[in-house]
């Protein structure tokens, strides 16, 4: 093997296939893409150069301004659901119920598995109000309260959205963060409980500082899908009322493939693959930095 | 030595390079496919796979009116999902692959559209005219063809519909309602059955066009029928104050409108009417395929259809354009054409109850009541109009859908309603 591995031809050949593939899928459409920001036209009549005509209108365009701004809201917020939710049901997986947490872990991850479309639907059901009330509007009957028209403003719709997708979330990073506790040696938490840490303090100087590189790692990752929501927001409510939660890659799927803007389409897909850098090298600078001296 | 090594790393650069040129070029289209040069060797046919009615009939008609033109020419069916269509239809036409009938969109086909200027779409006064079956096309279904296209005549109509208000004859006799004939009489009614704590009209937010079509019809109603085309022809925009009132009016019958309508589907909508829930929807006459399903209809002969009050005439659509491909028409596709024209109008009638933009050569007996009664009207019909989204751009249509709900429900202002989509206009996006 250690020869095969040191001969240069051996390895092209081994590598060639999956790079062609990789260049086809990936980094050929990614290309073209960036090519087509620059340009104006559809498959029909063809493309022209058109510059940076496509970058001034991104700049005066409100609705994508928005759409970042929704974006950057929906991210953060999600994020830190995402990472808050998901580290505390890791710790009562890991401190709490141990080896009895089977039954709940797979309970909780379940939404993972279900379809997003579904799950949309399941949420306007239970959100609507006509033709039926569903149970939360029923639930609020309860206290005397009127029903609420959840999806006719943007910010009841936002809750909804967050609620959302934080439920179908929340199992997968809560087993992605399960993985990184459980590999802390039992002697550190123990040399720590005998040197009088306990709860929070335990969790706070020992249990986050060791789990930080799978920390970090779950970080950029729900960045990251959550920077390029879509499909649920667009199965939920299209991103209405009007644009109000309409998310940037949802706004380039209009544009693209609704109105037929190839151009500016590409342009806006520009700008989703510059914050999903920006934020993931963000992370990456913070974590690089060394905690042992505060 | 070193430059042996370069001279090889540099054939393998271009060796790698024109192999991925040549991978590249295998998964591009072919600039003309045989096709081209030879006309159609099938009736190819490609529809959304919501559309339902148009493969039915064509299986009706390859078994029997146009047996011989499929021995000709065979016939086949492909479906894509209508939010696909658009970009299916462009990437077809780029790789020169179009089927011989298409379902495209209105800005792609008509005159200076991107299919237009590519010669893919034909120009089917013309051929009609030279196949001698013009005649079969209804006056009616030509005029909104024509007002639609600019003149042009790039679509078959499949379906010619007229749009107006159905009602629920039992609510409205039970609260003692007379079909209202002014738009204040409509606001009238609409305040009676709400305060009967009846539903007075039932849309769907999700689909906005249910809603919009309402602002459509009250500008006819309210400033004329040439009111949207002269915002066509840049004779008028939304934002002036005329328009911006009718959308405040709009506005102010929001609460006349189903609770919680933004997020309502349209499946839930026809429930709603077909369960007798709601008194009133705003909608065209392919709902009749709904009404004439005992499945659908709990309320059997108790709806009826009446005319939008004020507007001379009803809004009238054909259908999605249905274009057939310049490249490869020949005589197999016109006889295709000519059967299609002869057949089309009575077989949908018979065997759907839907209308047609052609003329009805056999008679349809036992027709339900409210499918003659409406079949009477359009017959009577002074004129037509365009609907609400009729002229629009892509993104003004898909603005004015999206916006309508919160246009309804007061989340967002008539002013900012109508600047918006004036805004897609002026922007020709």
């Amino acid at each position: 093997m250690k020869h095969v591995l040191g001969n240069k031809k051996a390895i092209a050949v081994l590598l060639l296939p999956a790079l062609l593939i990789y260049l086809g899928v990936m980094v050929v459409p990614a290309i073209w893409s960036f090519v087509l920001s620059f340009m104006d036209g559809s498959p029909v009549v063809g493309f022209e150069f058109v510059g940076l005509k496509n970058f001034e209108h991104l700049f005066s365009d409100k609705e994508a301004l928005n759409a970042l701004l929704f974006t950057l809201k929906y991210a953060i917020i999600i994020s830190v659901g995402q990472i808050l939710l998901g580290y505390a049901l890791a710790l009562l997986y890991t401190f709490v119920l141990r080896k009895s947490s089977t039954f709940i872990r797979t309970m909780v991850f379940f939404p993972v598995v279900l379809p997003t479309v579904a799950i949309a639907l399941l949420f306007g059901k239970l959100f609507s109000v006509s033709p039926q009330e569903g149970p939360i509007n029923s639930i609020i009957g309860l206290f005397g309260a009127p029903a609420v028209d959840w999806f006719a403003t943007g910010e009841n719709a936002f809750i909804v959205i967050v609620i959302m997708d934080l439920w179908r979330s929340m199992g997968f990073f809560a087993i992605l963060l399960y993985a990184g506790l459980i590999e802390i040696p039992e002697e550190i938490l123990d040399s720590a409980r005998i040197d009088g840490a306990g709860g929070l303090r335990l969790v706070w100087n020992i249990v986050v500082p060791v789990s930080l590189p799978v920390l970090m790692a779950t970080i950029i990752f729900s960045l990251n899908s959550s920077l390029k929501v879509f499909d649920s927001i667009l199965a939920l409510n299209n991103g209405g009322p009007g644009s109000a939660t309409t998310p940037l890659n949802l706004l380039m799927y209009k544009t693209a493939f609704t109105y037929g803007d190839f151009g500016y389409g590409s342009t806006l897909a520009l700008v989703i693959t510059v914050v999903c850098l920006a934020a993931t090298l963000l992370v990456f600078r913070s974590s690089r930095r060394d905690l042992t001296k505060g | 030595m070193n430059i042996r090594t370069n001279a090889r790393r540099a054939g393998a650069v271009i060796a790698f390079a024109a192999g991925t040129s040549l991978v590249l070029a295998g998964c591009a289209g072919g600039g003309s496919g045989d096709g081209a040069s030879t006309g159609a060797t099938e009736f190819s046919v490609l529809v959304t796979n919501e559309n339902t009615q148009t493969g039915q009939l064509f299986d009706i008609l390859k078994e029997n009116q146009c047996a011989t033109e499929e021995k000709a020419l065979p016939y086949t069916l492909s479906q894509t999902p209508s939010a696909d269509m658009q970009s299916k239809i462009q990437l077809l036409s780029g790789q020169d692959a179009l089927p011989v009938f298409y379902a495209g969109t209105q800005s792609l086909v008509k005159p200076g559209g991107d299919l237009e200027k590519a010669g893919q779409v034909l120009d089917l006064r013309q051929t009609f005219d030279d196949l001698g079956v013009l005649d079969q096309v209804t006056p009616a279904a030509q005029s909104v063809i024509e007002q639609l296209y600019d003149g042009a005549f790039p679509t078959i109509p499949l379906q010619f519909n007229i749009e107006g208000i159905f009602y629920n004859k039992k609510i409205f006799a039970d609260n003692n309602i007379e079909i209202p004939t002014t738009l204040d009489e409509l606001t009238e009614a609409a305040d009676k059955l709400k305060a009967a704590g009846v539903t007075p009209i039932v849309a769907s937010g999700k689909t906005g066009w249910t809603i919009s079509r309402w602002l459509g019809a009250m500008i006819y109603s309210e400033l004329g029928p040439d009111a949207l085309s002269k915002v066509a022809s840049g004779d008028a925009k939304l934002t002036d104050p005329e328009y911006v009132k009718v959308a405040q009016q709009l506005q102010d019958l929001g609460p006349d409108f189903i609770d919680g309508i933004t997020n309502l589907d349209y499946d839930t909508m026809n429930a709603q009417m077909l369960n007798g829930d709601a008194a009133m929807m705003y909608m065209g006459t392919w709902f009749l395929a709904n009404v004439n399903n005992p499945d659908q209809n709990k309320v059997g002969d108790d709806i009826g259809f009446f005319q939008f009050p004020g507007i001379d005439g009803y809004p009238a659509n054909v259908g999605s354009p249905n274009v057939i491909n310049a490249k490869l028409y020949n005589d197999g596709v016109g006889g295709w054409l000519s059967c299609i024209a002869k057949n089309w109008g009575s077989e949908a009638l018979k065997t759907q109850g839907s209308f047609s933009g052609f003329v009805v050569n056999d008679p349809v007996a036992d027709l339900p009541p409210l499918t003659a009664d409406i079949q009477d009207k359009i017959s009577k019909a002074p004129g037509s109009v365009l609907w609400f989204e009729g002229l629009f751009t892509p993104k003004a249509n898909a603005d004015s859908s999206a916006n309508a709900a919160p246009l309804l429900t007061g989340a967002m202002s008539a002013e900012d309603f109508m600047g918006l989509i004036q805004g897609d206009l002026d922007s020709g996006q």
